[in-house]
């Protein structure tokens, strides 16, 4: 194991974000208190509890899993197309170090990231609603192993985009309506007959659901269900990220 | 002696169907400089690509060190340091944090020291707080050749390393390749400006339309091809070489205006002072003169151009 190596990248990503930090973390700060302001606090005084919880504090699992969600991939993606983009990437394809060294650095950066964001954010959540954490190490691990997960997926789109198009296509057509379908405001109990089936092809459901369980102790799926289905997400985009370096798709010619 | 870089029928065909090179065979020998020329598009980025670990090859074998660049890449790569042609930085990041980065990439633990070393031997000393777009070009470059040497390579590759340098610049880094060569690294550069391989090169490689055509020692290959010519412009044209001097490798250009005397310019005695006397001698006048040294790159033009 190249220890240095990742030692490495995980510093220069890190140094990295550090750099742009108010930027990194003020902007999912200021969304995520606009979204309490008016979904929290101002509709959510209409609302009725959704399964024996305040509306505002049922949304809180849920929002803040749609911003790190949006930034495990943003974050995943920018570390490794930047080099792509910037060329210095040979530097890194010619380094004696493993494909999973190279993930773990960049990956591991990025849930870094990620799981600092979302203790920033339900930090900043309770500023607004008064909430608690019924088991709070599973909320860590859920936590982590989706940081881990989307930041992984970002660094898949990273590597297959060769445009800043491309690069934002995922995030926005994908992602955003996969989290705002998933669960994030409502239970997908609410939903009417047919989309509640359809729902639960959503993976951002099983997130979500796994999540404000780990928080109220209520869920839509099982907790075991949404476990294994994160983590197979998980293997999947180590499956795909593992084929890529192998053969070089979309980094060497 | 075992070669340092050992290259075996390595052919490469990119998925376009462009066929970049086409069985390369080549040995580079440890501690040499190694300069391997060629036209635009030849091969010689796709070589060093594949070598470092960038390219995939279609087909072939590589060692560096002994270690096989795919099977053993950890042992092999960790040899050698690249300097590619583009220009490419971190714009953002400090002069002293990109090397610090590239010598941990490499497996190396940090050594403040020998970071100091390579920035004070590439004038860069001065400029390790400064964020790296706020440099010249030619100070990227040398970023460039400090990221590639901070782990200590025994192996250099420098992909067109003075393109777009300045005068005083490419001398400075003649100079600094050849103490690294002193250090025992061996380096394997790729150039347009023939004037470098002349310079720097003990031996040469030419590289056409992904074909090795020629590796020679640079020395070898002047001698064998830097022929030096002398023109004599005549008074009067002469129909045939005069009979006598036909131990002068001597021809009739211009319809026998010109008389052109050829010799090996590396030679003790030239033979142009008797060549005179006897012309002289048979009263053959002439009204000027000229001598010509073919250079590298003459031997190089004509060689490619005759493939």
């Amino acid at each position: 194991m190249n220890i240095h190596a990742i030692r490495a990248i995980y510093l220069f990503e890190m140094h990295r974000w550090l750099r742009t930090v108010v930027q990194s973390v003020a902007t999912p700060v200021i969304t995520t208190s606009l979204y309490f302001i008016v979904f929290g606090s101002a509709i959510g005084k209409r609302m009725p509890a959704v399964d024996g919880v305040s509306y505002g504090a049922f949304i809180v699992p849920g929002l803040a899993m749609l911003s790190i969600l949006t930034e495990s991939i943003s974050n995943g993606s920018f570390g490794i197309y930047m080099p792509k983009f910037a060329g210095t990437i040979y530097e890194v394809l010619s380094a004696p170090i493993s494909a999973l060294e190279i993930v773990i650095g960049y990956v591991g950066a990025s849930a870094t990231k990620s799981v600092v964001l979302g203790i920033v954010i339900l930090a900043t959540a309770r500023l607004f609603v008064p909430y608690s954490i019924l088991h709070p190490l599973w909320a860590l691990g859920f936590l982590a192993l989706t940081s881990a997960a989307f930041s992984l997926f970002g660094f898949l789109t990273g590597i297959w985009a060769d445009g800043w198009e491309k690069l934002s296509i995922i995030p926005m057509l994908v992602v955003t309506p996969l989290t705002f379908l998933g669960g994030s405001f409502y239970s997908i109990a609410m939903l009417p007959g047919v989309w509640k089936r359809i729902a639960l092809f959503n993976p951002v459901v099983y997130l979500v659901s796994g999540f404000r369980w780990a928080f109220y102790g209520v869920s839509d799926v099982g907790v075991g269900v949404s476990l294994a289905a994160t983590l197979a997400f998980l293997l999947a985009c180590l499956v795909a990220v593992s084929w890529i370096f192998r053969t070089g798709w979309k980094l060497k010619v | 002696m075992e070669p340092i870089i050992r290259i075996e029928g390595l052919s490469k065909t990119y998925a376009g169907g462009f066929q970049a090179l086409k069985d390369v065979d080549l040995e580079i020998r440890k501690g040499e400089i190694f300069a391997l020329l060629g036209p635009n598009g030849a091969g010689k980025t796709t070589l060093i690509g594949i070598t470092c670990g960038l390219v995939n090859p279609t087909k072939g074998r590589i060692t560096a060190d002994g270690h096989d660049i795919r099977s053993d890449y950890r042992a092999a790569r960790a040899k050698i340091g690249l300097v590619p042609q583009e220009l490419s930085t971190d714009a953002f990041e400090k002069v002293w944090d990109t090397v610090k980065f590239s010598r941990g990439l490499f497996g190396k633990p940090p050594n403040p020291a020998h970071l100091e070393k390579v920035l004070k031997d590439l004038s860069l000393w001065d400029k390790r707080n400064e964020k790296i777009m706020a440099l010249s070009g030619g100070m990227k470059r040398r970023v460039m050749i400090a990221k590639a040497l901070s782990h200590e390579p025994t192996i250099l590759f420098l992909d067109e390393p003075t393109a777009g340098v300045d005068v005083e610049l490419r001398r400075e880094m003649w100079e600094m390749v050849r103490a690294l060569r002193e250090n025992g690294v061996t380096i394997i550069l790729t150039t347009h400006y023939i004037e470098e391989a002349e310079e720097m090169a003990d031996r040469v490689g030419v590289i056409s339309k992904g074909e090795l055509i020629l590796v020679e020692d640079k020395d070898v290959l002047m001698r064998k091809l830097g022929r030096k010519q002398l023109t004599l412009h005549l008074q009067e044209p002469l129909a045939s070489v005069p009979e006598g001097l036909t131990q002068y490798d001597l021809r009739l250009e211009a319809e026998g205006a010109e008389l052109v005397y050829s010799f090996d310019a590396q030679a003790e005695a030239t033979g142009i002072a008797e060549l005179l006397r006897e012309l002289s001698k048979r009263g053959i006048d002439f009204k000027d003169l000229q001598t010509e040294q073919s250079s590298l790159e003459e031997i190089f033009v004509s060689l490619v151009r005759g493939r």
